[in-house]
């Protein structure tokens, strides 16, 4: 592909000139959701969607998450291909039922006789200031739910690669937009986007020797400065950026670790019943034998989302993950 | 007292804001306070006899229908069967009323409806059966699969049409709930986003008296449940639901409104559940034989069959090829069912993604693993 001189773009920027492209390509791509036409959403992701294809193909709709979710279901099952945002991570609960009950298993009950494609986008976790029912991370309900795909973007380019992989794709995806890097730039083309990033492929954001800190979405960009703060300490510390929670990516997860023979979950979700448990059991049942300490977990607390003045107690930030390094002194400690 | 009249404020009269005026004059929506019936009455007259007559045969067929399916659950059979015994009216107008390229959104309870549809009997009886969810391609016969949470299958079928008109194809969907259904978050944003898009989708509600042991009484305060639909700018329709051509009367005609982008209606078929909810359920705790016995003289059957005869549309003959013809059904379908249905431990992995995750794959393998060791042994 001939390079095209890139400029710094956002990844609100990047998820809509994947939704644009999505469109102009195939007329079955249709977005949908609350605010998401005229105002171009809250984040104005969508911005410019409506005015270029028409209300039709990218509709306001009244304001029920499930009615959204749900309607969206019918037209998947006619051959559309929805895009459907939920504005908010805990505004989507509403539409748990249809998400479950119906999304996930059409494939299924239908013995492939009825795919269901399209695409759940979820505004997820904190950061940004949001008051209550704002800053949720809902993944472990998403990762807990056979049928789904589950993706996070840390990147601008994965931002556009990923969203575009997740259209694509032939079974419902939750997408997690991480809201507080939607504002985060990079030096990236619409004109020369990047492949198309593969669902189910995790990928090493920075190579080391001596940790591996396993990550995603709006954590990735805390771990990378960990990783330079620990260098400082004599930690040569890899970071592997999931983007995948389902399919998860044992392969790229478990070479890491085998090299290092340690590894450190960070997320901001709740620790307790959390992604993070899920990974550290995978690792261990895998690697166990390369381990040089117990895989330990960097989460958020077991706390609802606290309000905006004390979110950054609540947030794994550098600091808790150099803890956590430390505390892979294993064989010093015991 | 209004907002403009509270204490002290009295000096304060502006003109109302123009967004105070009702959106939609709700008097041509609303239904009629009766349900709406044609047998013992002069409309019969507009119908064809063929169709009264299709409608008779399907009404017995339906009923044998029942009948056996509830038998194979006493013989192990079936898991699981609700009976539409005394709503089989609805089931078989909701059927007849559709065009061949039309959509079908049932419940757990319209099997009936599917059949009639022309789905093969035995596919539809797949999820009662337990040997898979769903025993068709929805596609082929444009009946979504049989929805068992309440309600959920409405805002589906509300996008199904939606899409179907943005495409520029003339399709309609009727979308099948009970009167328990009604109460469900889902039924209420079904119905709004439809009248929002003026969608090609028609909602008929049977209200069969209860949601399992809980009467109309204890679910609503609605003077109906047609009378719903005029919150949402549609109309509301109110029907005998045991009166099958007046069923088919009216649904015929909300489908041929949406058809033509009248957009939705809702219509509440009146009706009741002889059977139980289910073979699991003793419906003498909540309901009396008197209650029963007034619905079984109120039964679709005989009211039709007395209707055709009483004109000379239906005789002795007549009925008695009816119940050959149900019988033939009812006897074929024993046999197929009788058989033990095909299956596939591996299937489990088979269909929960388009291509299979190297979990699964590992999941798989050992599943394989374990079916070659039972082998062995």
């Amino acid at each position: 592909m001939a390079k095209v001189a890139a400029k710094p773009a956002t990844m609100a920027q990047a998820l809509q000139s994947a939704m644009r492209d999505a469109m102009a390509e195939d007329p079955s791509v249709h977005v949908m959701g609350e605010d998401v036409g005229t105002l171009g959403g809250v984040f104005r992701v969508t911005d410019g969607l409506a005015k270029e294809f028409g209300e039709d193909r990218c509709t306001d709709t009244p304001l029920a998450e499930a009615g959204i979710l749900g309607t969206a279901v019918g037209m998947a099952m006619y051959g559309l291909r929805p895009v459907v945002e939920m504005q908010f991570d805990a505004f989507a609960y509403p539409a748990f039922e249809q998400l479950i009950s119906h999304v996930a298993k059409m494939r299924n009950r239908t013995r492939g006789a009825m795919p269901l494609p399209m695409v759940v986008r979820v505004p997820y976790g904190g950061g940004i200031g949001g008051v209550e029912h704002h800053s949720d991370s809902s993944e472990a309900y998403y990762m807990a739910t056979p049928g789904l795909h589950v993706v996070t973007p840390a990147t601008v380019a994965d931002a556009y690669g990923l969203l575009r992989a997740a259209i694509a794709s032939d079974d419902p995806v939750v997408f997690l937009e991480p809201k507080r890097l939607y504002w985060s730039k990079a030096e990236w083309s619409p004109d020369a986007p990047d492949p198309v990033a593969p669902i189910g492929r995790a990928v090493v954001r920075r190579t080391g020797r001596s940790a591996t800190l396993i990550t995603y979405g709006p954590s990735l960009p805390v771990c990378l400065e960990a990783a330079e703060a620990a260098s400082a300490e004599g930690w040569d510390l890899e970071v592997v950026d999931l983007r995948s929670l389902v399919p998860f990516d044992d392969e790229t997860v478990c070479a890491s670790v085998r090299r290092t023979g340690r590894a450190i979950v960070v997320h901001e979700s709740a620790g307790f019943g959390g992604p993070g448990g899920e990974i550290a059991a995978r690792v261990t049942e895998r690697c166990f034998h390369h381990l040089e300490a117990p895989v330990l977990r960097v989460a958020g607390f077991d706390i609802p989302y606290p309000p905006p003045m004390l979110e950054r107690h609540h947030l794994p930030g550098v600091d808790r993950i150099l803890d956590a390094v430390a505390r892979l002194q294993w064989e010093a400690q015991s | 007292m209004t907002v403009q009249e509270l204490p002290g404020a009295a000096s304060y009269r502006p003109t109302p804001p123009p967004a105070w005026k009702p959106r939609t004059d709700p008097a041509p929506l609303l239904p009629d306070p009766e349900p709406y019936r044609v047998l013992g009455t002069d409309a019969v007259d507009g119908f064809a006899p063929e169709l009264l007559r299709r409608l008779y045969a399907e009404l017995v067929r339906g009923r044998r229908y029942n009948a056996q399916a509830t038998a194979l659950t006493k013989q192990g059979r079936l898991a699981v069967y609700p009976s539409s015994t005394g709503q089989e009216a609805c089931e078989v107008a909701a059927a007849l009323a559709l065009e061949d390229r039309d959509w079908l959104f049932p419940s757990y309870r319209d099997t009936l409806a599917a059949v009639a549809r022309g789905l093969d009997p035995v596919q539809a009886l797949t999820l009662l059966r337990g040997d898979w969810h769903t025993g068709y391609d929805p596609r082929e016969h444009r009946v979504a699969p049989l929805s068992t949470p309440l309600a959920t299958q409405l805002p589906h079928a509300v996008g199904l049409a939606h899409a179907a008109r943005l495409k520029g194809d003339d399709v309609v969907a009727l979308a099948m709930v009970g009167d328990g259904g009604t109460s469900e978050g889902d039924f209420h944003e079904a119905l709004n986003f439809a009248a929002v898009w003026q969608a090609p989708v028609v909602f008929l509600v049977q209200n069969n008296g209860f949601a399992i042991s809980v009467p109309l009484a204890k679910q609503t305060a609605a003077p109906s449940l047609a009378h719903k639909a005029v919150g949402y700018g549609m109309p509301g329709r109110l029907v005998d639901g045991n009166d099958a051509p007046a069923v088919h009367q009216v649904l015929s005609e909300a489908v041929a409104r949406a058809r033509r982008g009248g957009g939705p209606t809702l219509v509440e078929a009146v009706t009741y559940r002889i059977d139980a909810h289910t073979n699991a359920d003793d419906a003498t705790r909540y309901r009396g034989d008197g209650e029963v016995e007034a619905w079984r003289n109120h039964d679709p059957i005989r009211l039709l069959e007395h209707e055709l005869t009483e004109r000379g549309l239906l005789d002795e003959d007549g009925v008695r090829r009816a119940g050959e013809d149900a019988e033939t059904m009812a006897a074929r379908l024993r046999e197929r069912m009788n058989a033990d249905a095909p299956l596939d431990p591996m299937d489990l992995f088979a269909h929960v993604y388009a291509e299979q995750t190297a979990q699964l794959r590992e999941q798989a393998a050992q599943l394989r693993a374990e079916l070659d060791a039972e082998g062995d042994a």
